[in-house]
């Protein structure tokens, strides 16, 4: 059976804008595609340990010395807006009432 | 007529150290060919020819010296449009990145542009490497250059057309599912992953990380052996990349020209039914050759290979939703119209707006199979398929030295064809997906063509870091072979 998904919920958490017709489309297609994903339930027995990446390295550090970094302005360069010498956002905290 | 940007790497790097050519000339023959074929084949969404002249001239001058030369030197070369390149617009194919400019090299190129690489452009391609056809581009299709209406495969599709039509000598692109050895099989040239880590994914820009590898598309083996030796090796920028001594691949080919004793595993499901009988047919001829050379042929099934396709489309989108979260109109160029309330709906809308459909799709199942609730069902038990998968290579590889099947059950499908099904386009990566959720190498090598002229791959898989392995049987089949291959645009008035 297809899997039934809030496809408003998962593009909230994705930031998403979604048209409508976006939206039916993927509600059938994830659905699909998720029904013949879950066939991995079919053989992952609990004793069978998880793998995040097949050539594990594990540790792997440096020695803790200062070293050129990106210059400020090299960062700053595809800012779509910027002030000064840092990125311009819409207001993310509520301000007053 | 041949050109000298019809030679490989090898017998260019020749002709450049016996003073025959001038680096310069290789460029503008590379050139040359793009002005001719270009408007039909689109490899290319950004040109660099005088990067690419500048750095020829330095080549030439370095020569006259008589110091030694890298082999890669002044020869032309392209980048898939994933890779980052300081100061050269990187797109990924997508509009949120239509207009970013990196700050910096990914290490793959800071290696061949310091061995003297002449770099052409970069190349046309999926949507953040999301695709199988590269019908997924935000920039329009490439078309493959033995028959401009068919795909030339995905994600990787401008760097292999762009070889197959020798607007290149050779190529990089990334394979996280397929995505170089399936266009390469389907654009008639040699594609190269290795294994997970053996080469940077320093400005890789990510789109899966645990499954993410530069790779190579060369119009021979022994090309494939030189480039990957120059890009091979450990870098602290990448945490992942891996601390092992580099071999001389091309020096591995050398004296190779029998095949006896090597225990060859035909991959169960190879003359299957989702296998195009032309594609069948020209696999079973390599296989038969293989045996010619002295190998011993058998059969072998990866138990667990039925699902490493459902596994991997809950890992990739997974890690994809998580590492394009940072496409947020604030850093890199592309911010949607508009005045915003807060910072939420403006990288919603700029979101909406930049990523298409496939990208879309990724990140909605992606952020579905990690989201409370749904997390053990999906991306926890594909990481558990993912165990299953390495363990069956494992056994495998007990009794084989190399595994073989199609790079792809197909040959190239018509512009169009499968654009609206996604399961469909899925199933083109059916045979390569395996490798890359156990990090294995692999090669795909032209093996022929079907009854239609197009070209087929074969594959052939060798464990953890036995790169030279499959560089080598694949160079002593594709002697063996003997084939020309030349798409017939090139000969076309």
């Amino acid at each position: 059976m297809p899997v039934e998904i809030d496809i408003e919920h998962v593009a909230k958490l994705a930031r998403l804008d979604l048209t409508d017709d976006e939206k039916v489309r993927l509600r059938e297609q994830l659905g699909a595609i998720l029904e013949a994903a879950a066939k991995v339930g079919e053989v992952a027995a609990d004793d069978v340990p998880p793998t995040a990446s097949a050539i594990e390295r594990t540790n792997v550090l440096r020695d803790d010395v200062p070293d050129a970094s990106l210059k400020q302005e090299a960062a700053l360069m595809n800012a779509p807006d910027r002030a000064g010498d840092r990125f311009r956002v819409p207001r993310i905290v509520e301000t007053g009432q | 007529m041949t050109e000298l940007c019809d030679l490989t790497g090898t017998e260019l790097a020749g002709k450049l150290r016996a003073g025959e050519v001038t680096a310069v000339e290789i460029v503008r023959s590379s050139l040359a060919r793009v002005e001719a074929v270009d408007d039909r084949v689109k490899a290319f969404l950004t040109l660099t020819p005088e990067v690419a002249l500048e750095r020829a001239e330095a080549v030439d001058l370095h020569a006259a010296t008589g110091a030694p030369q890298s082999p890669v030197a002044g020869i032309p070369v392209a980048l898939k449009d994933v890779l980052t390149t300081k100061g050269i617009r990187t797109t990924c194919g997508s509009r949120i990145l239509q207009a970013y400019v990196p700050p910096y090299d990914c290490t793959a190129w800071v290696r061949l542009s310091g061995a003297g690489s002449a770099l052409i452009g970069k190349t046309n391609c999926d949507e953040f490497a999301m695709g199988s056809s590269n019908e997924n581009s935000a920039f329009g299709p490439v078309h493959n250059p033995w028959d401009l209406d068919v795909v030339p495969g995905g994600s990787s599709g401008g760097s292999a057309a762009a070889v197959a039509a020798g607007e290149v000598v050779w190529a990089l692109g990334t394979d996280t599912g397929g995505s170089v050895r399936q266009p390469a099989s389907l654009c008639g040239v040699v594609g190269v992953k290795p294994t997970y880590g053996r080469v940077s994914r320093y400005g890789l820009i990510a789109f899966a990380s645990s499954l993410d590898t530069v790779s190579t598309f060369t119009r021979s083996v022994r090309d494939a052996a030189v480039l990957l030796g120059e890009l091979a090796g450990n870098d602290p920028r990448d945490a992942t990349s891996i601390d092992a001594e580099v071999p001389d691949y091309a020096a591995a080919l050398a004296g190779a020209e029998g095949l006896a004793g090597l225990r060859v595993g035909v991959i169960d499901g190879t003359f299957g039914d989702a296998v195009q009988p032309g594609v069948r047919d020209a696999i079973r001829a390599a296989v038969d050759r293989l045996q010619g050379l002295g190998a011993e042929v058998g059969e072998v099934n990866l138990p667990h290979a039925d699902y490493a396709l459902s596994a991997y489309y809950l890992i990739a989108p997974s890690e994809a939703s998580s590492n394009l979260a940072r496409y947020d109109g604030v850093r890199y160029g592309f911010r949607a119209e508009g005045e915003w309330a807060d910072s939420v709906a403006m990288m919603s809308a700029t979101r909406g707006q930049g990523f298409g459909p496939e990208v879309k799709r990724r990140i909605m199942l992606g952020t579905y199979a990690l989201s409370a609730g749904y997390y053990e069902a999906y991306y926890g038990q594909a990481q558990k398929v993912r165990t299953l998968i390495i363990r069956d290579y494992r056994s495998a590889f007990e009794r084989f030295d190399v595994l073989v099947s199609p790079t792809s059950p197909t040959t190239a499908f018509r512009i169009g064809e499968r654009a609206d099904d996604p399961m469909a386009m899925y199933l083109s990566d059916v045979f390569t997906i395996p490798a890359n959720l156990a990090g294995v190498p692999a090669i795909s090598v032209p093996c022929g063509l079907d009854g239609a002229g197009l070209p087929v791959g074969l594959q052939l898989t060798a464990p953890v870091l036995e790169e030279a392995r499959v560089l080598r049987v694949a160079h002593v089949l594709e002697s063996d072979l003997g084939l020309r291959l030349r798409p017939p645009l090139l000969d076309a008035a």
